[in-house]
């Protein structure tokens, strides 16, 4: 492995830690759109920040993305208040006209810089380590390791500071607002820190892997755990993995890193929605499985418990009867009734069913606690 | 005459867990049945699986002996008020003309007789001046006076009505009894999820008593009893009705 | 101007752009009233790896063929977002954003893979991303109009049922419509309006065709048939006036400005349009607060006349000022209630009701009072 190489992988880590952070809160809070928005509109801060210091990775670049960023969230917010259109209507329309002005900037002013429209949107992380740092003649490195790095740090002190009033916006945001935590502060405060981090990583990996960092990991997260801090921990680890991953992937095809990543988290997300021990298909298939005779005896016994005692029980709670009512086929509720049977729920008698006392108890507590 | 809706053995569970349990119920023609209890007893999905809009995970329905699908227009639905986006581009005569679309088939559309009927339905429930202001500058009650209108353009032969008078004005309120009174009069059935313990009696033949298990059902004045609002409501019964 | 439309080029942009936004009009309007404005997004993002695939298969970038596979790609991306909320907990936003991000990236792939193609330049798939109206030829053009229209027609012959789907699913299925097939069909006919946009418009800006012209035109009316019909105008005026401008300036992309007509359009019709439009509810608020103060005004003269012997009792206006301290436009609502003839002016310099202002302040009271 080359240094560069080395250096690339370095920097798409940096990048996957940095956008999984926030990107947690975002898909808690039902607003994963909002980093498809941002990274979008943020596109003319940075045009115009880089006509006025003609460098791609200086901080005022960051700044000025960040303040595009928190101008589409406020628009937004604007549109949504006058009930003229709906949120997810404003959203799209901000996002576009911004992104469509950055565009045109960029083709009236800035037909000859180095500066395009695809390199916004896709990035190219091959070129990250030729941008290096240097101070007094010293090579620090590639200077997007230290953007990328400086706003992931600034993701992390923030999430490790607010921890608790985020945790409390996210899940009982009028909770929050009653004990003076002032949710819609700290919302901004995110959305600020989603868009420096979109700026930051544009150079690197362009803003559609950016959404693909800031929502694939969190909600593979998601399925795997129900819990925040352990969600945080995930997301960053399989971000950090389809990060690495991706570049080899990419190395080895010769094909687009970012594309490549953000496949990568495609796979992720696939492979967790099959295997997930709790969310997963499988152990939901599983669990539907073993749960569906649970389920039918519970069934049988509060149908035999309604009926009990009452003039028709002689009717209703024949095996027969099971068929014809609770639309059941015939070995199903045969073998329903020898289950129930088998666990000393109930016995026959004739042709009729009847209930033991466990079976009567059983059903009475499924009637209260449904 | 035979019943107009029976319930069998009915089980509706949402993913996993059960929101009806063996549900038994005979509805009889002609008459009036309030279906009550708290929030989360399964009255919604009671009427929504009755319709087919859920499907049951064990029992049946029956409505005049037959499947839903085959006697579906003669079934007449009135969803809750907030079930849909009030600011949609449409009027009242439009919303009311929808409850016409099963009739008319593929294709076609509603053409001056339609549009005459919907009128006449609005004039029913008092609103006919408001046909073509847009649904949003409507009054709730109002709102609510539409869903019925469009319901009774159906000219079902059942009709399920799910909180009909929730959040309405005293006006819409009257009209909409008066309404229930007529369609009971025509021999027509129905019923309505409610709300209001205290107007039971006064408006319903017949009740059923829902708890995600049939508590009681029948004829109010047999039925509606404290001892089985207890077991309905869980001993939470505020409202002791007066001794008649 | 006239040698414009006689240009072959700036006839064909004009045409093309004149029909997407037509149909993107037309179709919008359902998606933004069913809450689909982001689907658009995804769905244009997704077509990317379609559009590569169907040219790797065939090897054609005969515009037909590319659509297919665009159309193909996104319809999958919407059965895949329908699929990820159906089976998890993963809400709307997010399963969008993943989608969208991941088809993307494989797009990305995909395109990098085939500009290894010894036979094939990229430059004519390379469109797809920013659109490059430029590039439509008559051919394009006809494949539009002809999906297009065919679109249109089954909008126009299942109108009452999408109508009846978009405002109450739930009742469309208690008259046993198949609600799923329409869902189905209704979101189809958006794929397809999204399609025929892609190459004039690009897959980022594609969304904003299918959500401006209809949150517009919504502003306008409240009839189904008419917002379409406005949308659909809007669409193609914003079609239009984006090529004409475009053409008429250098560097200016076309798709990038139509947009920007497109959202200029919002903007208007949000603040002028009759009725819903902000300016008039402005309006609406300052009369009513302003003709709320005089009644205040009015009311305190009666009070203080109450305390004498004639309601008609004379008081000055610093008497007033008091009650009014932060009115600042006192003596402007005195001298209108006084044109009114509801105060008079007695030679002292004091204010008293006359018969008529006495008259409307009981009125006032007994409304206040029921």
């Amino acid at each position: 492995m080359s240094p560069f190489q080395l250096e690339i992988q370095l920097v798409a880590a940096v990048v996957a830690v940095a956008c999984a952070l926030p990107g947690t809160f975002l898909v808690l809070r039902q607003m994963a759109m909002m980093s498809d928005a941002i990274s979008h509109a943020i596109l003319p801060g940075i045009v115009i920040g880089f006509f006025l210091t003609g460098n791609l990775s200086s901080p005022i670049l960051i700044l000025g993305g960040a303040a595009t960023g928190l101008l589409t969230v406020v628009l937004v917010e604007w549109m949504r208040k006058t009930n003229r259109v709906r949120e997810d209507a404003a959203i799209g329309l901000v996002f576009s006209a911004l992104f469509a002005t950055g565009v045109i900037l960029i083709a009236r002013y800035a037909g000859d810089v180095h500066l395009d429209t695809d390199a916004v949107l896709l990035g190219e992380l091959a070129f990250a380590p030729f941008d290096r740092l240097e101070i007094a003649g010293y090579d620090l490195g590639p200077q997007s390791l230290y953007s990328t790095g400086s706003v992931g740090l600034l993701c992390a002190a923030f999430i490790m500071l607010f921890y608790k009033e985020l945790k409390l916006a996210t899940f009982d945001s009028a909770l929050c607002a009653t004990l003076g935590f002032l949710p819609g502060l700290l919302h901004y405060a995110l959305m600020g820190l989603i868009s420096m981090t979109a700026v930051a990583a544009f150079d690197a990996v362009g803003s559609i892997l950016v959404v693909a960092l800031m929502v694939g990991p969190p909600i593979s997260a998601y399925l795997l755990t129900n819990r925040l801090d352990r969600m945080i921990l995930y997301s960053i680890l399989l971000a950090v993995t389809a990060a690495v991953s991706g570049y080899w992937i990419a190395y080895l095809l010769d094909a687009s890193i970012a594309g490549c990543m953000a496949a990568i988290v495609g796979v992720q997300f696939g492979i967790l929605l099959c295997v997930a021990p709790n969310q997963g298909l499988l152990a939901a298939w599983q669990r539907r499985k073993r749960q569906r005779w649970q389920f039918a005896i519970k069934m049988l016994v509060i149908h035999l418990l309604q009926h009990e005692g009452t003039p028709e029980a002689e009717r209703e709670c024949r095996v027969d009867h099971l068929q014809e009512h609770l639309a059941w086929e015939k070995p199903f509720a045969a073998n329903v009734v020898s289950r129930a049977a088998a666990q000393r729920l109930l016995y026959p008698v004739g042709e009729s069913l009847e209930l033991t006392v466990t079976g009567r108890e059983l059903a009475r507590e499924a009637i209260v606690h449904h | 005459m035979a019943n107009a809706i029976e319930v069998r053995d009915l089980t509706v569970a949402y993913r996993e867990s059960p929101v009806l349990w063996d549900i038994d119920l005979d509805v009889p023609s002609g008459v009036l049945m309030a279906v009550v209890g708290p929030n989360g007893a399964g009255k919604t999905t009671l009427i929504k699986t009755i319709l087919s809009l859920i499907k049951p995970a064990a029992g049946q329905v029956r409505i005049f002996g037959q499947s839903y699908r085959s006697v579906a227009s003669s079934v007449g639905y009135v969803p809750q008020r907030g079930s849909v986006d009030w600011d949609f581009p449409t009027s009242a005569i439009d919303v009311v003309l929808m409850g016409l679309y099963g009739r008319l088939g593929w294709v076609r559309r509603p053409g001056r007789s339609e549009r005459a009927e919907a009128l006449a339905a609005l004039g029913q429930v008092g609103i006919a001046e408001l046909a073509h202001r847009q649904i949003s500058q409507l009054s709730g009650g109002q709102q609510q006076r539409v869903f019925l209108a469009r319901a009774l353009v159906q000219d079902a032969r059942i009709y399920l009505m799910d909180e009909p008078l929730q959040g309405v004005d005293a006006t819409t309120e009257r009209t909409i009894i008066d309404i229930l009174r007529t369609l009971r009069s025509l021999g027509k059935t129905v019923v309505v999820v409610h709300h209001d313990l205290q107007t039971v009696s006064s408006y319903f033949d017949e009740v059923l008593l829902l708890n995600v298990r049939r508590i009681a059902s029948g004829p109010v004045s047999e039925v509606f009893t404290e001892a089985s609002l207890r077991l309905t409501y869980g001993g939470r019964v505020a409202i002791i009705r007066d001794a008649t | 101007m006239e040698h414009f439309f006689n240009d072959y080029t700036f006839r064909t942009v004009t045409l093309g752009a004149a029909t997407l936004g037509a149909i993107s009009g037309a179709l919008g309007t359902f998606a933004v009233l069913r809450r689909q404005s982001l689907l658009g997004d995804a769905v244009s993002h997704a077509a990317l790896p379609g559009v590569g695939l169907a040219f790797i298969i065939t090897g054609s970038k005969a515009p037909l063929i590319l659509m297919v596979g665009a159309g193909l790609a996104g319809w999958l991306a919407t059965v895949a977002v329908l699929a990820i909320i159906a089976t998890t907990r993963i809400k709307y936003d997010g399963a969008l954003g993943f989608v969208l991000s991941v088809f993307f990236g494989i797009g990305l792939v995909l395109l990098t893979f085939i500009q290894k193609f010894p036979n094939a330049s990229q430059a004519g798939l390379d469109s797809f991303l920013f659109g490059q109206a430029a590039a439509l030829v008559e051919q394009d053009v006809v494949t539009m109009a002809v999906l297009g229209g065919l679109a249109l027609v089954v909008l126009v012959l299942f109108w009452k049922e999408f109508k009846i789907l978009s405002f109450d699913p739930e009742f469309a299925n208690s008259l046993v419509l198949p609600v799923r097939w329409l869902d189905l069909g209704l979101t189809t006919l958006l794929v397809v309006a999204i399609v025929i946009g892609l190459q004039t418009v690009g897959v980022v800006l594609m969304s904003a065709m299918i959500i401006a012209p209809a949150a517009a035109a919504r502003q306008w009316t409240d009839n189904l048939g008419i917002m379409v019909l406005i949308s659909m105008v809007i669409g193609a005026l914003s079609g239009v006036g984006g090529a004409l401008l475009s053409t008429s300036t250098s560097n200016l992309p076309t798709g990038p400005t139509i947009v920007l007509c497109a959202s200029g359009v919002v903007i208007v019709s949000v603040i002028i349009a009759p009725r819903r439009g902000l300016v008039w509810e402005q309006i609406r608020r300052t009369l009513q607060a302003r003709r709320l103060r005089s009644e205040a005004i009015l009311l305190d003269l009666f009070e203080l006349a109450r305390k004498h012997d004639s309601l008609g009792h004379p008081h000055m206006e610093a008497a007033l000022k008091i009650m009014h301290p932060h009115a600042s436009t006192l003596r402007r609502q005195l001298r209108s209630l006084h044109s009114k003839g509801l105060i008079s002016l007695h030679s002292t310099g004091a204010w008293a009701l006359t018969q008529e202002g006495i008259n409307a302040c009981e009125k006032l009271l007994a409304k206040r009072v029921s």
